[in-house]
């Protein structure tokens, strides 16, 4: 194993750390996508091209996606009973 | 449990993770030196007996085809399971004759909701969505590319419908909302993701009537580095790829529906 595998091995190791310790949703989606790179290139150099690709297409842009579309979707049912709330307070201001 | 507690844990169980860890790396074989027996045997023979030059995929979609064929149908029973835990309870037209929701439906057009755009964020600016059209364009010939040349390089079917998948969220998050809407929402979707994961057993199926084992490879198996070689490896590949885009555009869209569409859930 040359110092380059080492490197990545160690790369890897560092970004696993960090989306485990990002808190914010948000960054460790994006750590997490990060990960998933450092990943595929790490298999990549270890000689598996297939497992590289699947872990590119799975685990930097599949599995990011999902969670992010799982957010953004939560989100906006916060976000529009929120909106409810306003407008129907303002309505009853009308009336007054 | 609070910090301090699960600190003391991660002290207590670390270290002898740790040491398990070490003790099993020490282990391992050498970096190179590849012990099994099978896996020189396929190296040796996938060529030969499959003019498959993608001994990985030769093994996925041959020789160990009825446990892919397994991976498929999880696939499409989690998208199943997806759709119908996100399943849109209430029928729109129904709400209108109830007095109460008027005022719901007064709040839901105050935010200012055109059909078709995303409100929560800035409209894209035009370099970064003709950008991300050059983009589209690439994503999908690189998708089919993998797809299609599965069982000569890395790839096949499952990186290519994730690959083609992204091709069209590329279009959503270049705010053309409505196109993705065209493309993810139409009911032949279904279809086509069902038809790409009964074809895979029906080419399974195919080899009985001849006496031959399921997912027997009967088809020619062409000329090696060709396109169309390898006989069932390329074309169940490409079912694999049809099932995927579909599977990954339908749970995109039904994970994205209520935000495209601006409706306000009524609990």
């Amino acid at each position: 194993m040359t110092w380059f595998g080492a490197g990545i091995l160690v790369l890897v190791g560092v970004s696993g750390f960090a989306v485990v310790r990002t808190r914010d949703v948000t960054s460790q989606i994006i750590s997490l996508g990060f990960y998933g790179m450092l990943t595929a290139l790490m298999f990549f150099f270890f000689q598996a091209p297939d497992v590289a690709l699947s872990q590119i297409t799975v685990g930097a842009v599949a599995l990011p996606l999902m969670v992010m579309l799982a957010i953004s979707r939560m989100r906006f049912r916060a976000n529009a009973k929120a909106a409810v709330g306003k407008g129907q307070q303002k309505k009853e201001g009308e009336y007054e | 449990m609070s910090e301090r507690v699960r600190l003391r844990l991660f002290l207590v169980f670390g270290p002898i993770f740790l040491g398990l860890y070490v003790y099993a790396a020490m282990n391992l074989p050498p970096w190179g030196h590849y012990r099994g027996p099978y896996g020189d045997a396929i190296a040796r023979l996938a060529v030969y007996e499959r003019h498959a030059t993608d001994a990985v995929n030769a093994i996925n979609y041959d020789y160990r085809g009825m446990d892919t064929l397994g991976e498929e149908f999880i696939l499409f029973a989690a998208v199943v399971g997806v759709m119908l835990l996100l399943r849109r309870e209430d029928a729109p037209t129904k709400e209108k004759k109830k007095p109460g929701s008027d005022a719901d439906r007064e709040g839901a057009s105050g935010m200012a909701r055109v059909p078709g755009t995303v409100a929560d964020r800035p409209p894209l600016s035009e370099t970064v969505r003709a950008a991300m059209i050059l983009a589209t364009g690439l994503t999908v010939i690189f998708g089919l590319y993998i797809g299609l040349h599965g069982q000569l390089t890395p790839g096949g079917g499952f990186q290519a419908g994730v690959i083609l998948a992204t091709a069209a969220v590329l279009v959503y998050l270049a705010d053309n909302t409505e196109a993705f809407t065209r493309i993810a929402s139409a009911r032949v979707l279904e279809a086509v993701e069902a038809m790409g994961a009964s074809l895979y057993a029906l080419i399974g199926v195919l080899p009985l009537l001849i006496g031959a084992p399921f997912l027997t490879n009967i088809l020619p198996l062409g000329t090696t580095g060709d396109v169309f070689s390898s006989g069932n490896i390329a074309l169940i590949s490409a079912c694999v790829g049809v099932e995927v885009t579909a599977a990954f555009l339908l749970v995109t869209y039904t994970y994205l529906e209520e935000i495209i569409r601006g409706e306000v859930p009524e609990k």
